[in-house]
């Protein structure tokens, strides 16, 4: 798969994105939680993006939003990829009654609100897992555990296409002569699944890697703009639009505080889908 | 078709009551007592309030007793919002979040059919990357991405229309359009590639050669196979809808059953979440059905095959 001219411009556009995330409040001459006297001053050169109602640089609280963002969003993808992958592979490669019952549970869940549910077990065991955490090896991840639970709440709802257009695949994939031919040399089916099937469908599973980062940042952001998601101090993009939007009032609006957050949110799931676009025409492409 | 709804329905049944029970059980795991105040509860009024609920005894106990009384069609008390029912408050609240919803709904489907048709029709020119681009800005935006900046520039900086609030028309708009305007683009593209794909087949060919206007063709012949896999999506767009609709009632002040749903979760109230999520899954289930008996309805293979 050769890259065109546009897929390594997006390329490059998402590089300078997770250099700001990574590099970034390194950079910053601000703290990201120190507060100051400067409350609610708009865009100047000092702050570039302006600051919030306790005084932090916005830019600066972007860019460390950005890594919770995208941590969020590659962790929960991932999950996502690999629930969905084996789950394609087993009901694909097994067939029959176990393929019937396996699609008719995605079926099932399809038909379900999955962010709802999401919701109800996020804010719901978020206390009872830090309690079950403290006091194990896992005690320093007690304080992040809902960080936790938004990653596993996220890759599960996920996974649903992926599974689907993975057992799709399989399901033609397995006919071919070179799986017919492998089991006839007698190899077993873990070896054929993961040696001769998985490098088929990988770059259908690629592809669908940037449709389902998006669709986690989008979900993670929604959740944390409802006050649902990641928490104080920790803080993402969708916490930040939430903090922006609790300050609209008719008189003076710090506009400030929710055009930046919303450009960013809406820059980074566009790059996304446009990559996601990219890959998918030249896998079209290549499919010819 | 009977036999495929009543098989639908009823395997659809037990889904339904194991996500209630599920439900159920993760609110009356979660710490925190939907009882708590300020102060600190005396046990034996928070054993007393427990035993009024419905909600002594062991976890299995209360979801068995939970379970009878939703079989009867009795959705419990609210536990927080004093001396009124669950089936009240959602009767209340369930109409204004179902008319925001189908108005967005039809809203994202009539613009999102046409364009995407659209687009088709010009494929490969300057008019259809035009619209492919206008699709992928529109779903790359969330609603509650929307709402705050519709707000701050329609209703505060051009005073337009009004910021929050429900009950008059003018107060419908914003909610409205910031709801649909994501899922624009989605059926747009959609529609689009279900119809380039149409048009690639034999009986459009024929009908071309038949001498067929182009118009006629793309709107007429192909759009039927072609919106199939929009219909796919009437349930998944539902869904979306209804998940959005959270942020909208939040953000616009809708007295809708979002916002008894967020306010559910965070106070603990067992039978008015439980009770919210089963409308939901009401809902959805229903919507799923339509769309596959509307699918069976559009394409003759698979009615055949049923």
């Amino acid at each position: 798969m050769k890259l065109t001219r546009s897929a390594l411009i997006l390329l490059g556009l998402l590089g300078l994105l997770l250099l700001a995330a990574i590099l970034g409040p390194i950079g910053s001459p601000y703290d990201v939680g120190e507060l100051s006297d400067n409350h609610l001053l708009p865009p100047s050169s000092h702050h570039w993006l302006g600051t919030d109602l306790h005084g932090r640089d916005l830019l600066t609280r972007l860019m460390y939003g950005a890594r919770i963002s995208l941590l969020v969003g590659f962790v929960g993808a991932s999950i996502s990829l690999l629930v969905g992958v084996v789950y394609g592979l087993i009901a694909g490669y097994t067939g029959g009654r176990v393929d019937n019952l396996m699609m008719r549970f995605v079926d099932v869940l399809y038909a379900l609100p999955r962010i709802v549910l999401v919701i109800v077990l996020i804010s719901l065991f978020d206390l009872k897992l830090k309690a079950m955490l403290d006091g194990t090896l896992f005690a320093p991840f007690a304080t992040h555990a809902r960080l936790l639970l938004l990653f596993v709440g996220l890759g599960l709802v996920e996974w649903l296409t992926l599974a689907r257009i993975v057992r799709a695949q399989v399901l033609t994939i397995k006919e071919r002569p070179f799986v017919l031919s492998s089991r006839l040399i007698g190899q077993s089916t873990p070896v054929i699944l993961v040696r001769q099937i998985l490098p088929q469908v990988l770059p259908i599973v690629i592809t669908y890697l940037t449709l389902a980062l998006p669709a986690v940042i989008l979900e993670e952001s929604f959740l944390s703009f409802l006050g649902l998601g990641v928490q104080a101090p920790l803080a993402s993009w969708g916490t930040l639009l939430a903090d922006g939007a609790s300050m609209l009032n008719p008189v003076e609006t710090p506009w400030w505080l929710i055009v930046f957050p919303a450009a960013v949110l809406v820059g980074c799931l566009l790059l996304f889908n446009l990559l996601g676009d990219q890959l998918r025409r030249m896998g079209a492409d290549a499919g010819r | 078709m009977l036999s495929f709804v009543t098989r639908r329905l009823l395997s659809s049944i037990p889904v339904v009551l194991a996500v209630l029970a599920l439900c159920f059980l993760l609110v009356r795991i979660a710490p925190g007592s939907p009882f708590a105040t300020e102060r600190a509860l005396d046990p034996r009024t928070k054993a007393m309030l427990e035993e009024k609920f419905g909600l002594s005894g062991s976890l299995a106990e209360q979801l068995v007793r939970y379970g009878g009384n939703v079989l009867r069609g009795d959705l419990g008390d609210s536990l927080k919002f004093r001396g009124r029912t669950v089936a009240e408050i959602i009767g209340q609240s369930l109409p204004r979040s179902l008319l925001l919803g189908s108005i967005s709904f039809s809203l994202a489907l009539g613009l999102g059919v046409p364009l995407g048709a659209w687009a088709a029709a010009h494929y490969g020119r300057k008019t259809d990357s035009f619209l492919n681009s206008v699709a992928l800005l529109t779903l790359s935006t969330p609603t509650f991405v929307l709402a705050p900046v519709s707000v701050l520039v329609f209703a505060f900086g051009l005073k337009l229309l009004p910021p929050a609030g429900w009950g008059t028309l003018s107060q419908l708009v914003l909610p409205a359009i910031c709801l649909a305007i994501p899922f624009i683009g989605v059926c747009a593209r959609l529609t689009r590639g279900g119809l380039l794909e149409t048009l690639g087949s034999d009986f459009i060919r024929t009908a071309r050669a038949k001498g067929v206007t182009e118009t006629k063709l793309v709107y007429l012949h192909a759009l039927r196979p072609a919106v199939l896999p929009l219909v796919a999506y009437a349930g998944p767009l539902a869904a979306n809808i209804l998940t959005g609709s959270l942020v909208i009632e939040e953000v616009f002040a809708v007295p809708g059953i979002g916002q008894f749903f967020v306010n559910g979760v965070i106070n603990r109230d067992v039978f008015l979440v439980s009770g919210v999520v089963l409308v939901y899954c009401l809902l959805l289930l229903l919507f799923n059905l339509i769309a596959d008996w509307l699918t069976a309805l559009l394409d003759p293979r698979i009615r055949a095959a049923s």
